[in-house]
This record gives C-alpha cells, sequence and structure tokens, in this order.
C-alpha cells in the first residue's frame, strides 16, 4: 500500500479535496491517504471488535489447539466417558466415541480458517488478474473471458467443486477427496468471478481516465499501467472482496463437508463436525452449537472487518472524524 | 421487444452448447467410474473391458460426447452404469427427483419474494424504525448462518412441536422424511394436513435464506426511489404518502428485485440440496451427492445439463423481465 497511488486513488475519485480541507481544522500539515485510511478503521468499532475477535479465534485455534492435553482423533478415548457433558475438564464436552470435543472443533477451525484464507487469496488473484486483462484489453480478450464466466455461474459451486475434486486423492468411502488442499484450490479456482466483475468494470472505466493516459503517453507498457497505475486505484474494492470471500469460503466449505462432498478424516473440518453430529442437537447439544458457533463467529467476523474497510476506505465517509 | 427476447435466445443456444460441453468435461475429470469395482477384488480382463463397455469409457473423449450428445437430443440420457447401481436409465429418476425439488423451490420462493418485498417496503418507508432494525439484524443473522444450521434447527423442532400438537388433538402433524412413497391417502383433508406437515419445515427452511436477500434488496432499491426526485414531487404536488409510496415509488423499486430473484436461481439451487440432504427428501440434491459418491457418469451428466439449462433459462427470464420493466435497455 504505497502512499502516492493511494493519494491518485483519492484525487481520481475527486474526493481528496474535501478530506485535506477537513484535517487542515484538527492539524497543521495534511495527513497521508494511508493514515486517515487506518483511523477511520480504528475508530469503527464494530469493525475494530470483529478484528479482534477474530484474532483471538485466530490464536486460539491454533495455540490453543496445540497445546490441549486431547489429541483431535476420533480414536483419542483417553478423556474418560461418552457423552460427558461440558465440564472443566472437557469445556466443549465429549462425543459418542468418547473423544475429547474441543481438540476436535479447535482441529475443525483450524483448517477452516486456513481454507478460507486459501480460497480469498486464489480467487481474489484469479478475479483481480483476469478483470484486469478484459477490462483493459476489451475486444475479444474481454468476450472470451466474459463468456467463460458465464458458464462458471452456470453450475451451483458447490456442485462444481463437489464433482471437480471427486477424482483428487485416495478413493476414500464417500465422494470428494479427504485432501482439504484440493478443496481449498478448486474454490479458490471457483469463486474468482464477483472478484472478476467488479475489477473489469472499474479498469474499463480507469483505463479512460487522463493519468493513465498521461503514463501510457510517458511510454509505459502494459504492465505498468495496469500493476501500477490501474490496479492500485481498485485496492480498496480488492481488499474488501477478500475479506467477503474469507467469509463465503468458510460457509461453502462448511456446506460441501457437510453434504459428503468436501474434505474427509483424518482431515477434519467444521462442517465434517456438524455432519458427524447432526443428530446429536436434541440429546447432546454441545456437539453441535460449538462447531456452528465457530462457523458463524469466523464468517460473521470477517463480513463485519469488510464493512468497516469498505467504510474506512469510502472518500465520503464523514461518519468517522479524521 | 420481440427482437429483443429474439437475440437473447438466440444467445443463449451457443451457451447451452458449451454449457453442455463443460459438463461432460467435469464428468470425465471426476475419474474412473469403475475405481472401486476394480479394486474390491481381482477382475479378469475380459470383464473389466464388458464393464467398460457398459460405461462407454473405451472410447474416446468427444466420440463419447457425441454419442451422449445425440442421445440427450433424442431423449435418452443413458443407464446407471457402476455394478451395483441396478442400471437404471437416467431420464425418468432425474424428472421425478426435479419434480419433487421443484415443488419444495417454487412454494419456498413464491413465499419469500411476497413476504420480504413487503417487509422490505416497509423497513425502507419507515427506515431507522425498531421495525426495520429488527429486520436488519434477522437478514443478517440469516445470512452469515450457514444454511444446513439453519435446516438442522428447524428440523430438531419437530419432535417437541409434534408432541404438542398430540396434546392439543392435533396428532403428529409434522413429518421429516419427506413426501410419502406411495402418495398421500385418505380424504381431501387428510391429504391437505399430510401435504403441509411434509412441506412446512423445509419450506421454512428454504425461504429464510431467499427471504433475507430479497428483503434487503427490496429495502436499498425502495430507498433510493424514495430519495429521487420525482418522488419529491409527486409529494410536493400533494399526493397521499399511500399513493406516492405505491403508485410511483414502489412500482420502480420492483425493477431491481425481480431481476435478483431470477439471478438467485442458483444460490436456490444449491439451498434445496442442502435442505433436502437435512430433511432426507428424494430430490436432485440426494440424487446429486449420491451420483457423484459412486462416480455414476451419466446421472451426473444428466443432473449438471438439467441445472445449467435452468440457470441459463432463468437468467434469460431475469435479462427479459428487466427489458420489459425498463424500457431504457432495450433501446441501447
Amino acid at each position: 500500500m504505497t502512499n502516492p497511488t493511494l493519494e491518485v486513488a483519492a484525487e481520481a475519485s475527486g474526493a481528496a479535496v474535501t478530506d485535506t480541507s477537513a484535517s487542515t481544522f484538527d492539524t497543521t500539515k495534511a495527513r497521508r491517504q494511508s493514515v486517515v485510511i487506518l483511523r477511520r478503521f480504528l475508530r469503527h468499532r464494530l469493525a475494530m471488535a470483529s478484528l479482534i475477535v477474530f484474532i483471538c479465534l485466530v490464536l486460539f485455534a491454533f495455540i490453543g489447539g496445540a497445546l490441549w492435553k486431547y489429541s483431535y482423533t476420533f480414536e483419542d478415548t483417553s478423556g474418560g466417558g461418552r457423552y460427558l457433558a461440558p465440564s472443566g475438564d472437557h469445556p466443549f464436552g465429549t462425543d459418542a466415541l468418547a473423544a475429547d470435543s474441543m481438540a476436535q472443533v479447535l482441529r475443525g477451525a483450524q483448517f477452516s480458517i486456513i481454507i478460507a484464507f486459501v480460497v480469498a487469496f486464489l480467487s481474489t488473484t484469479i478475479g483481480v488478474v483476469l478483470g484486469a486483462l478484459a477490462g483493459y484489453f476489451r475486444g475479444w480478450v474481454d468476450s472470451v473471458l466474459s463468456r467463460f464466466t458465464d458458464l462458471v455461474l452456470v453450475i451451483p459451486a458447490l456442485v462444481l467443486v463437489g464433482v471437480l475434486s471427486r477424482n483428487s486423492g485416495s478413493a476414500t468411502s464417500g465422494g470428494g477427496s479427504g485432501n482439504w488442499q484440493i478443496i481449498a484450490l478448486f474454490l479458490g479456482l471457483t469463486l474468482w468471478t464477483s472478484v472478476y466483475r467488479v475489477i473489469r468494470g472499474m479498469t474499463l472505466s480507469l483505463r479512460e481516465k487522463e493519468f493513465v493516459e498521461a503514463a501510457r503517453a510517458l511510454g509505459g507498457g502494459v504492465g505498468r499501467l495496469v500493476f501500477r497505475h490501474i490496479l492500485p486505484n481498485t485496492l480498496d474494492v480488492i481488499i474488501v472482496n477478500a475479506t467477503i470471500a474469507v467469509s463465503q469460503a468458510v460457509l461453502i466449505e462448511a456446506a460441501l463437508s457437510f453434504i459428503g462432498l468436501g474434505v474427509h478424516p483424518p482431515n477434519t473440518s467444521l462442517g465434517l463436525l456438524i455432519n458427524r453430529n447432526e443428530l446429536e442437537i436434541t440429546l447432546h447439544p454441545w456437539l453441535f452449537w460449538f462447531p456452528f458457533v465457530f462457523i458463524v463467529a469466523i464468517s460473521l467476523c470477517a463480513n463485519f472487518i469488510g464493512d468497516g474497510l469498505r467504510d474506512a476506505f469510502d472518500p465520503r465517509q464523514k461518519r468517522v472524524r479524521t | 421487444m420481440l427482437r429483443y427476447v429474439i437475440r437473447r435466445l438466440l444467445i443463449s443456444i451457443p451457451i447451452v452448447i458449451l454449457a453442455t460441453f463443460l459438463c461432460f468435461a467435469l464428468v470425465t475429470a471426476m475419474g474412473d467410474p469403475l475405481g472401486d469395482w476394480k479394486t474390491a477384488k481381482p477382475r479378469t480382463e475380459a470383464a473389466v473391458a464388458s464393464e467398460e463397455a457398459i460405461v462407454g469409457y473405451n472410447q474416446p473423449f468427444f466420440t463419447r460426447y457425441g454419442h451422449w450428445a445425440v442421445n440427450f437430443i433424442q431423449g435418452d440420457w443413458n443407464r446407471n452404469v457402476v455394478p451395483g447401481d441396478n442400471n437404471q436409465a437416467v431420464k425418468p429418476q432425474i424428472m421425478s427427483a426435479l419434480w419433487v425439488t421443484a415443488k419444495l423451490v417454487l412454494f419456498a420462493e413464491l413465499l419469500a419474494f411476497v413476504v420480504g418485498m413487503l417487509i422490505g417496503v416497509i423497513s425502507a418507508v419507515r427506515q431507522y424504525s425498531m421495525f426495520d432494525y429488527t429486520i436488519t439484524g434477522i437478514a443478517f443473522a440469516l445470512f452469515s448462518m450457514p444454511l444446513f444450521c439453519i435446516a438442522i434447527m428447524i428440523k430438531s423442532t419437530a419432535p417437541p412441536l409434534n408432541n404438542w400438537l398430540q396434546s392439543i388433538g392435533f396428532g403428529r402433524w409434522i413429518t421429516t422424511s419427506g413426501p410419502p412413497i406411495g402418495g398421500y391417502t385418505g380424504g381431501f383433508w387428510h391429504q391437505v394436513y399430510q401435504f403441509t406437515g411434509v412441506y412446512t419445515l423445509p419450506v421454512i427452511c428454504l425461504f429464510s435464506i431467499s427471504f433475507a436477500l430479497y428483503s434487503r434488496f427490496q429495502r436499498g432499491s425502495m430507498l433510493d426511489v424514495l430519495n429521487s426526485d420525482y418522488v419529491r414531487t409527486a409529494q410536493a404536488k400533494g399526493l397521499k404518502q399511500s399513493r406516492v409510496i405505491f403508485r410511483h415509488a414502489f412500482r420502480n423499486a420492483l425493477i431491481p428485485v425481480v431481476t435478483v430473484a431470477s439471478l438467485n436461481i442458483g444460490a436456490v439451487f444449491t439451498g434445496a440440496v442442502i435442505t433436502e440432504r437435512v430433511f432426507g427428501w428424494q430430490g436432485m440434491g440426494t440424487l446429486i451427492v449420491k451420483a457423484v459418491t459412486n462416480i455414476e457418469p451419466w446421472m451426473v451428466l444428466g443432473w449438471l445439463v438439467v441445472t445449467a439449462i435452468f440457470i441459463i433459462l432463468f437468467n434469460l427470464i431475469a435479462d427479459i423481465l428487466y427489458a420489459y420493466l425498463d424500457p431504457r435497455i432495450r433501446l441501447d
């Protein structure tokens, strides 16, 4: 996030004027755009609270999961009886095989979080690159890419990933590969379409702007124009979309594992845990509610952080003092 | 208008053809349908060859696609080919599953559209009221909860609800195992009783996600319209508020929502897959999960193509509706 490009971004949308004039009342020197955005985000209460909760969740899942005394494998039955209600020894209770539930939930959360980040990174990268290409070159490149996007959208993502990942990995019982990497890869290869559309649209309009024309007149090549001048101006949209992709990926991966086409043991995920304990909701509710709370918490936090970022990037935003 | 419709129809034909090809490639990527059968126990080469001839995988990719496409158009969608899957024809299975799913989706979507529209309009007109905040909160909660969790929760209310209904003499009304296999029995009112008992919970389940989307969208578009100049003009010339809202604002605010509803078909299909899985319905969802698990190539292919055609069709309907409702679109 380099400073000059963001200033260009603000000028391009014609809003830097209000920002600098507002800040001259408070301070003697103008603030850098990145500082302004960061401050806006820091003062967004809901987004900051979500960020803190999210960081705590990640730390809890990874460090807590590593330090926790019980193993996450279903075979580890050293904890005592079956279906023990939550207690000091088993904060999340135990399941039908007398395995500790907290160890499993933390393990599942680790996988869900990693998958979500891989998917968000992959889908955003693919969407941004293809979108910029289509928007910059227009013509047949745009036609081909856009028709291809239409085709990807013709099959529901859930089924598409289920079918794609069926063959990979070992032929375990049930559909889908047991491999979380494969699931993450194919989810990333499927969920880029919304980013693609947004970036394509923005590139189409940005390439006609004067500063891009100026850069082209100075002899800038395609790579320089796209990566130094056009894409930095879409940075806000890219970041916001990436956080939304995290939340989307968590939900879709959970659903996929739930219907039995996603990850399989020995890998685990929150969706798989709910699949295993679906019928326990009335008699042993803790087996359902803990994974559920983790899924919802991850997806909600990602959504709220995205909201806060969008507000922080919005130059017309007046609600938060800069 | 007619020219616009014809042009859009013609554009979607190559998309359908490309989509079938994409589906075919996907199915091939699923792997060898005989994988499990071959490794289950040692097979003779002759047995392997005859099974492969049944599956059709002994021929090259494009030949298989050609065969399949010609037969598909003529109504022969091939059969179940994995040993042990009874060699049933694919088409009747998909058609009966489609009918089950279509009824479920239709009820839920109609309800979600009407209720979501009304609620959205009310929250826009009474923006920042208690009602608006409550609806916004509910919609946000529904958005961030995975559908399968909502479905499991809704399903878990059935036993206590049934116990209570029985105690007031209404019988065990709710059924959570799908429509009865032999059809509904008894007199008309008994059939209605069975029917509603079967549909209520899954419909609520599918309703809940679509409702969240439509009500949010309707609220947003209604707010846009309410803040526009012509609405202010209508108010300024002294029209009654109800007339401004329903005659001037509402009709324009409906345009984007109608489109969103048509484009939502993909999400609805996904929702149906999950809802059916939870409630044990023998619909499209159960069919595809089983077919992918067994690597049943022609079944998966038929499913994907039918779904793709439906989605393309609804995108087409969205375009045409949009052009019909907003004349500026088709004049370009």
